[in-house]
């Protein structure tokens, strides 16, 4: 008896396949695609039926994400000039007055061995003062001198891998115990100092970005949450007529796709017109630094990668409203009487 | 195609829906189920539709006891139970074509598929000519209708009715009361709840009564496991 019914349920089933069994594998993918490209446009058309509403979604979205994704990239703009003065960090070794040429020679051999070094130039005191006596123009002064003041001087600049700041400050160590070498001069202490904040203003903005995202994620679940409830009904015929959770889900997963896009999207219009903006006077201010400081906008494959976060994100706060809401619409009040 | 054990529904502690309800419907038969306000209908309905789950006793739909059936599992039992609301639970932001057509959407079938099965069901309830149109310009026996062509456009073994003529006229009704004879006679389990009792006489069909949550005439109670049929 418990068992007799189940054939004739089965065998309605195999009558209904075999209609529609012609090619059961590529139509089930065909309809599966069918129904994607279908509901991301009701989701897309919808959207666009309530301009204002989801312009408003799309501009707060914009500010949350534009805000830290400025902040970054003026950060790698300023990482980018630490960077470029770093490559031309050079050391300066003084020898002693005491030292002869032919010393300094054999030093600066033994330096220019040690892998740390790219490429290394003497500079012997008669050519560092004809440098001086044309360049600072105290050429008089000089001449009432009775000897070359100036030591035999090495120039060493570090190999590309010695560059960071503990490389080059381990370099100047080493050179500075060499024999015979009077002072070891680099100029590092602003470049650390610079390097560390850096590394700080990295640190908050991850953080901001971090905090902003998640802000992202709720404005979206709260407008994904209302979306949920204007379209109750629809949620409830389709789980009576048996769609699974995730048809029931696809719509709302669309819908915050696209509060993405848009919330993106928005976000390239505001970095690109603040950085229009911007571009003028930061261009002044480097200019009066002889700096060749700036501003770099984001690039092709940024602004791809912000679009797609933006659409991440979008998602993300539709399956947390989705989580949160469309389990507790269930079919059950609906059988009046 | 439904059977029943022992089934008991509780709500709490001092409403208990359903008492011991024992019956089996046979693939193709149409019943009635009728009873007074609160005996248990819906109650009935909605266990068949794994709304609800039974306290005790066993729900079995085409052989599958509901009992013990994973939540995510529910979907693909609805989908070979059609069902008809007294208030037709149709949705007015679509054409009355796409209503119908959302039992297969979920199941996933080709839109040529939909375009023909849709038109099937349509045409088998008279409103072809209709698919066009909003429900909201329809009346309510036509949009009784419309909800029947969705209840059956993926052809489902089983074909619930929870007072399917409650806002009609007498004519009305007893057009619908056929479209569900028809059904049966193809093969479709058919189970209507009203308390129209002049139309149920008319019929002269099986009729299952509850009165308090007991089933008091129409079941079939097992006999040792094995009843008759």
């Amino acid at each position: 008896m418990a068992a007799d019914p189940s054939p004739k349920l089965r065998k309605a089933d195999a009558e209904r396949g075999a209609k529609t069994s012609r090619s059961p594998w590529s139509e089930q993918a065909e309809s599966y695609f069918t129904h994607h490209r279908k509901v991301a446009r009701d989701s897309a058309v919808r959207m666009w039926r309530t301009p204002v509403a989801s312009l408003m979604t799309w501009t707060v979205m914009g500010v949350a994400l534009a805000l830290p994704v400025a902040l970054l990239l003026l950060l790698a703009s300023l990482q980018g000039v630490s960077a470029g003065w770093e490559s031309s960090a050079r050391v300066t070794a003084y020898m002693k007055m005491s030292s002869s040429l032919e010393q300094t020679q054999a030093l600066a051999s033994e330096i220019d061995g040690d892998g740390r070094v790219a490429e290394l130039e003497l500079i012997d005191r008669d050519r560092a003062l004809a440098e001086f006596r044309a360049s600072s123009g105290l050429d008089d002064a000089l001449d009432y001198l009775e000897e070359n003041p100036l030591p035999h001087t090495l120039l060493v600049t570090p190999e590309e891998s010695a560059r960071s700041a503990d490389g080059v400050a381990a370099l100047v160590t080493f050179i500075e115990g060499m024999e015979g070498v009077e002072r070891v001069q680099v100029d590092l202490g602003w470049l650390q100092r610079l390097n560390a904040m850096t590394d700080l203003l990295a640190r908050a903005v991850w953080a901001l970005a971090i905090l902003l995202a998640a802000a992202v994620v709720l404005v979206i679940g709260n407008t994904v949450r209302l979306s949920i409830e204007s379209r109750r009904d629809e949620i409830l015929v389709a789980k009576l007529v048996g769609g699974t959770d995730s048809f029931v889900r696809r719509p709302f997963l669309y819908t915050g796709a696209w509060f993405g896009l848009g919330g993106g999207a928005v976000a390239l219009i505001l970095l690109q017109l603040s950085l229009w903006w911007l571009s003028g006077p930061v261009e002044r201010l480097a200019g009066l630094y002889r700096s060749d400081f700036s501003l770099n906008g984001l690039s092709l494959d940024g602004g791809f990668a912000l679009i797609i976060a933006a659409m991440l994100l979008g998602w993300l706060g539709a399956w947390v409203a989705v989580k949160r809401h469309l389990d507790d619409i269930e079919p059950g009040e609906i059988a009046g009487g | 195609m439904i059977e029943f054990r022992q089934v008991t529904k509780r709500y709490d502690s001092d409403h208990t829906a359903l008492r011991q309800v024992n019956f089996h419907l046979a693939r193709g038969e149409l019943a009635f189920l009728t009873g007074h306000s609160g005996a248990g209908k819906s109650t009935l309905l909605k266990l068949l539709m794994v709304m609800e789950r039974p306290s005790a006793g066993e729900v079995v739909v085409g052989g599958q006891i509901l009992n013990s059936l994973p939540r995510r599992q529910i979907p693909y039992i609805r989908r070979h139970i059609g069902v008809v609301f007294q208030n037709h639970q149709l949705l007015f932001d679509r054409t009355v074509f796409n209503n119908v057509a959302m039992p297969l959407e979920v199941m996933g079938a080709t839109p040529r598929d939909v375009g023909r099965r849709v038109r099937a069901a349509l045409d088998k309830v008279g409103l072809l000519s209709k698919e066009k149109m909003n429900p909201l310009q329809l009346s309510g026996g036509e949009q009784q209708r419309v909800g029947i062509a969705r209840a059956v456009v993926n052809k489902p073994p089983l074909l619930l009715a929870d007072e399917p003529t409650g806002n009609l006229d007498p004519k009305l009704s007893a057009d619908i009361m056929n479209l569900f004879a028809q059904f049966s006679q193809v093969g479709v389990t058919v189970l209507i709840a009203s308390h129209d009792l002049a139309l149920i006489n008319e019929m002269n069909r099986r009729t299952l009564t509850l009165d308090h949550g007991n089933l008091v005439a129409g079941g079939n109670p097992l006999q040792g496991g094995a009843g008759g049929r």
